[in-house]
């Protein structure tokens, strides 16, 4: 199914503007995450899709170019993922799976057999008639997801799908979810505040911040090409650099860097792991901590910059806490970005 | 993947908020019938004596109302206080004390939870009625049951189980490493109870003394079965209604006494916070 | 345990409120039995007295729990819904409302039967009938069963739980009867009870309310207690301790129930 969303805004009682005007279209079969820290908007957006929450006035939902702003949501005909699950504690899992089928009043059988079906793609056969509220966080996890998919729905939403799960389970499910969404061929939109599993899962990412649509791009893309510092930032940690751009070379406390184009007015930043440790580097710096991680070493440097930079170090040694060290950064690997975050 | 048919069109189609105001449109229909409409004419009735609207003066004026309102208040305030006292004793000891035995003392406790006002007005008559138990024991006529001592344990045995639960309640909330620290830094078990117990339990302690008082306001089974000649506003709302056929006085005597224990309850539960009902 | 001679008063205290509870309790049941309460029990025990408050008063005890189940079924039909739509619009207004709804649990029985009888005692026919009383009843216990039903809903994610049956493709009555009910199922139940033992038991407005034909329970306690000899009040008193003590204890548990589930 495709999603056309048209200027979609909420303004919550006492005038919070919870979503800014915002355009998405989403392809049949995509997988889309909304990605923005608390508060952005992202789980506003998925509930007015949703028919959850109403938009302000002049927005426009459509399901394959059917309006479907005034339904509510249970004539939507969208398989929803709580952060919370909802699973109906008085009913079984199997029960939780079969109930959108048995509010469509298909034939009994025809409902069972579905269940069956969707139990066995989410590997929920061991706990198919167990009382939800006897199962483990990653259970109820899958069932919810189950729930959701077994009435066929024309889109799948998930709140913060995994949020409710602790880190180690989270990082399993993480990739399971995303080939469970891929093998059920479904458009899809999730909601995260995690840009892994943003990152892990969707097709597209959507980057909100402040009640709107920052970015929207493929991982590659939104982690390559960020258009803003605040994407920068928050899809792979981007460090900013600080100093002085002139013409087209950028003035640290610790030597001068070539950029690839002059663009003055711009914040320059750098992720950790395009620092190399180099000896013919054009700036100085000095070890303050090194951190074994298994394939690297991550070192904090000071005097490079204004405020610390940590570079990825790969090798069988590192230097040592106190050396004096040189750093290159390529040409390339310096992001230069609009300071404001306003331009979308 | 296939897309589901539509659903079926519900038979009733209706919206969330429609069904929220038809949900509560029983509540509606029946509060307005049988509560708010009667407590309007009530008003109004007690307005339309001969005196109108000066009826409320006239209970002002008249000795005889007046001694009996400061009657049932003298007797509801000392029914609190001794209920507060025993039950909150009864009540620490409990949570602090496992033995054996104490579940059956505390069902023995709460068993009268539902005994309605007569049927404790006959526990009193037993006790202490002609044939009771007091007169058969000791020598000489002890009958006390028809007098306002009788009254006021009557209203004691209402009150007994309520007060006794509700501060069990909160005497379980209580961290016991509270006295512990108390103890800790030299409290001696008086100040205890004081600087710690009191203070914790106080919230429910007044929620369960407004009930008390609030009950014993308006009681009216216990009064009736003990058939006593003393003033207390229930039974002369009742004599005024049945043997003097004074609507209009019966009905503000009503509405005064619906003021009063309504008051208490609502200050009550300002002051602890919680939610109280007074019952029976 | 007794250490301190502060424990043994306290110990005191209780067994004495004990005493007074028990001690007149066990007396009705004892003189209910007896051949002859003066004389004592080397009377005789006997179940005459009872037989007699069963021809003189069976009636009033079906009545009784007639109208306890005709209550339970009006304010279940009342209740339930309600404390639903008050539980999904928490605010002033709904608040105001329980608020009024629970004004019969302050406000004196006796006030409330009079309010009843000055606007509806004019029509004979309903004043005579049971529903009269029913009604009377049903303003007094409709509170405990709102209540009940509304601290099981505050205590569950009804919201989110109604969403989730809502995205499945459930209308409105289809979530009441599907997610919310079998969810509020621990205070419905504790609600129930408490809505029955308390119809059982109720005396302040009924006796205003009743009529020489609806006489109920209680209504024929207080009518043995002030004609019958102390035999015969006592047997009722009896036979009523065997219908309320199972209710109490019934009640007392599903309220603890439904408590260790809000929890």
């Amino acid at each position: 199914m495709t999603l056309t969303l048209r200027s979609i805004a909420k303004t919550f009682a006492g005038g919070t503007r919870a979503l800014l005007p915002t355009d998405l279209q989403i392809e049949q079969g995509e997988i889309v995450s909304l990605l923005g820290p608390s508060g952005c908007g992202k789980t506003t957006l998925l509930r007015i899709i949703a028919g959850l929450e109403t938009p302000d006035p002049g927005a426009t939902v459509r399901f394959d170019g059917e309006d479907v702003t005034a339904l509510p949501v249970e004539k939507r005909q969208v398989g929803m993922v709580f952060q919370s699950y909802a699973l109906f504690p008085n009913m079984s899992v199997r029960k939780n799976i079969g109930y959108g089928l048995k509010m469509q009043n298909l034939p009994k059988a025809e409902i069972a057999a579905r269940v069956e079906e969707v139990i066995a793609l989410c590997r929920l056969e061991p706990y198919a008639d167990r009382p939800v509220t006897a199962l483990s966080g990653g259970q109820r996890q899958r069932v919810a997801l189950a729930r959701a998919v077994a009435p066929r729905p024309r889109l799948l939403l998930l709140d913060e799908p995994l949020s409710a799960l602790d880190a180690a389970l989270r990082g399993q499910l993480r990739d399971e979810l995303a080939l469970l969404l891929r093998s059920f061929g479904i458009t899809a939109i999730f909601v995260t505040h995690d840009q892994d599993e943003a990152m892990a899962i969707a097709d597209r990412v959507a980057v909100m911040s402040h009640g709107r649509v920052v970015q929207i791009g493929t991982p590659e893309a939104l982690y390559r090409n960020p258009a803003t510092a605040f994407v920068a930032r928050f899809v792979g940690a981007a460090m900013p650099l600080g100093g002085r751009i002139e013409d087209d070379r950028l003035h640290l406390p610790g030597g001068a860097l070539p950029l690839a184009s002059a663009t003055v007015g711009h914040q320059a930043f750098v992720r950790a792991e395009d620092v190399r440790l180099d000896p013919d580097g054009a700036l100085a710096a000095r070890v303050e901590t090194v951190t074994f991680l298994g394939t690297h070493y991550r070192v904090a440097l000071s005097g490079a910059t204004e405020q610390p930079l940590f570079a990825l170090h790969s090798g069988l040694s590192a230097p040592a806490p106190g050396d004096s060290v040189r750093l290159s950064i390529a040409p390339g690997a310096i992001l230069t970005l609009p300071t404001e975050d306003r331009i979308a | 993947m296939r897309v589901a048919p539509p659903p079926d069109k519900d038979l009733i189609s209706v919206t969330s908020r429609q069904f929220t105001l038809l949900c509560l449109l029983p509540l509606a229909i029946f509060t307005l019938a049988f509560l708010a409409l009667p407590l309007v004419r009530l008003f109004l009735g007690s307005g339309a004596g001969e005196t109108g609207w000066g009826i409320y003066l006239t209970i002002l004026r008249t000795p005889r109302y007046l001694s009996t309102l400061a009657q049932t208040v003298g007797v509801s305030l000392a029914v609190t206080v001794a209920a507060l006292a025993i039950s909150t004793t009864a009540a620490l000891f409990l949570v602090r004390n496992r033995f054996p035995g104490r579940d059956t003392l505390l069902a023995v406790l709460t068993l009268p939870l539902a005994f309605p006002g007569v049927v404790v007005g006959f526990m009193i008559i037993l006790l202490g009625g002609r044939q009771g138990l007091v007169n058969q024991l000791l020598p000489g006529h002890v009958v006390f049951a028809y007098s306002i001592f009788g009254l006021f344990l009557g209203y004691l045995y209402f009150s007994i189980p309520r007060v006794l639960l509700t501060v069990m309640a909160a005497a379980e909330k209580i961290d016991p490493a509270l006295e512990e620290a108390a103890r800790s830094l030299g409290a001696p078990p008086h100040r205890i109870v004081i600087d710690v117990l009191l203070p914790a339990l106080g919230p429910a302690m007044i929620a369960a003394g407004a009930i008390a008082f609030a009950t014993a306001m308006g009681a009216f089974g216990t009064a009736f079965t003990l058939a006593t000649d003393i003033d207390v506003l229930p039974m002369v709302i009742y004599t005024e209604f049945t043997l003097s056929a004074n609507f209009a006085m019966a009905s503000a005597l009503s509405i005064l006494l619906g003021l009063v224990t309504w008051g208490i309850l609502l200050i009550g539960r300002s002051l602890s916070g919680g939610t109280v009902a007074a019952g029976g | 345990m007794l250490k301190s001679p502060a424990k043994l008063l306290q110990l005191l205290v209780t067994l004495l409120a004990c005493a007074f509870l028990f001690v007149p309790t066990v007396q009705s049941v004892l003189a209910g039995v007896t051949a002859n309460y003066f004389r004592g029990l080397s009377s005789g025990l006997t179940l005459k007295w009872i037989g007699e408050v069963w021809t003189l008063y069976s009636a009033s005890i079906f009545l009784s729990i007639w109208i306890a189940l005709a209550c339970l079924v009006v304010t279940l039909i009342i209740g339930v819904p309600a404390a639903y739509a008050l539980a999904r619009n928490p605010g002033r207004l709904s608040r105001v409302l329980e608020e009024f709804i629970s004004l019969p649990l302050a406000v004196p029985g006796l006030a409330l039967a009079l309010a009843l009888l000055q606007l509806y005692g004019g029509y004979t026919e309903f004043r005579t009938s049971w529903a009269f009383i029913l009604v009377g009843h049903v303003l007094y216990t409709l509170p405990f069963m709102l209540r009940a039903v509304l601290a099981v809903l505050a205590a569950i994610d009804l919201k989110t739980l109604e969403e989730g049956a809502a995205s499945l493709g459930a209308g409105p009555a289809r979530r009441f009867v599907d997610v919310v009910v079998p969810n509020a199922l621990p205070g419905i139940l504790a609600g129930a009870l408490t809505v029955v033992t308390l119809s059982i038991g109720e005396f302040n407005l009924t006796w205003m309310l009743q009529t020489p034909f609806t006489k109920t329970l209680p209504v024929g306690l207080a009518d043995s207690y002030a004609s019958m000899r102390l035999e015969i009040a006592s047997a009722y008193t009896l036979v009523f301790f065997v219908m309320i003590v199972p209710l109490l204890v019934a009640m007392q548990w599903a309220t603890a129930r439904a408590q260790r589930i809000l929890q």
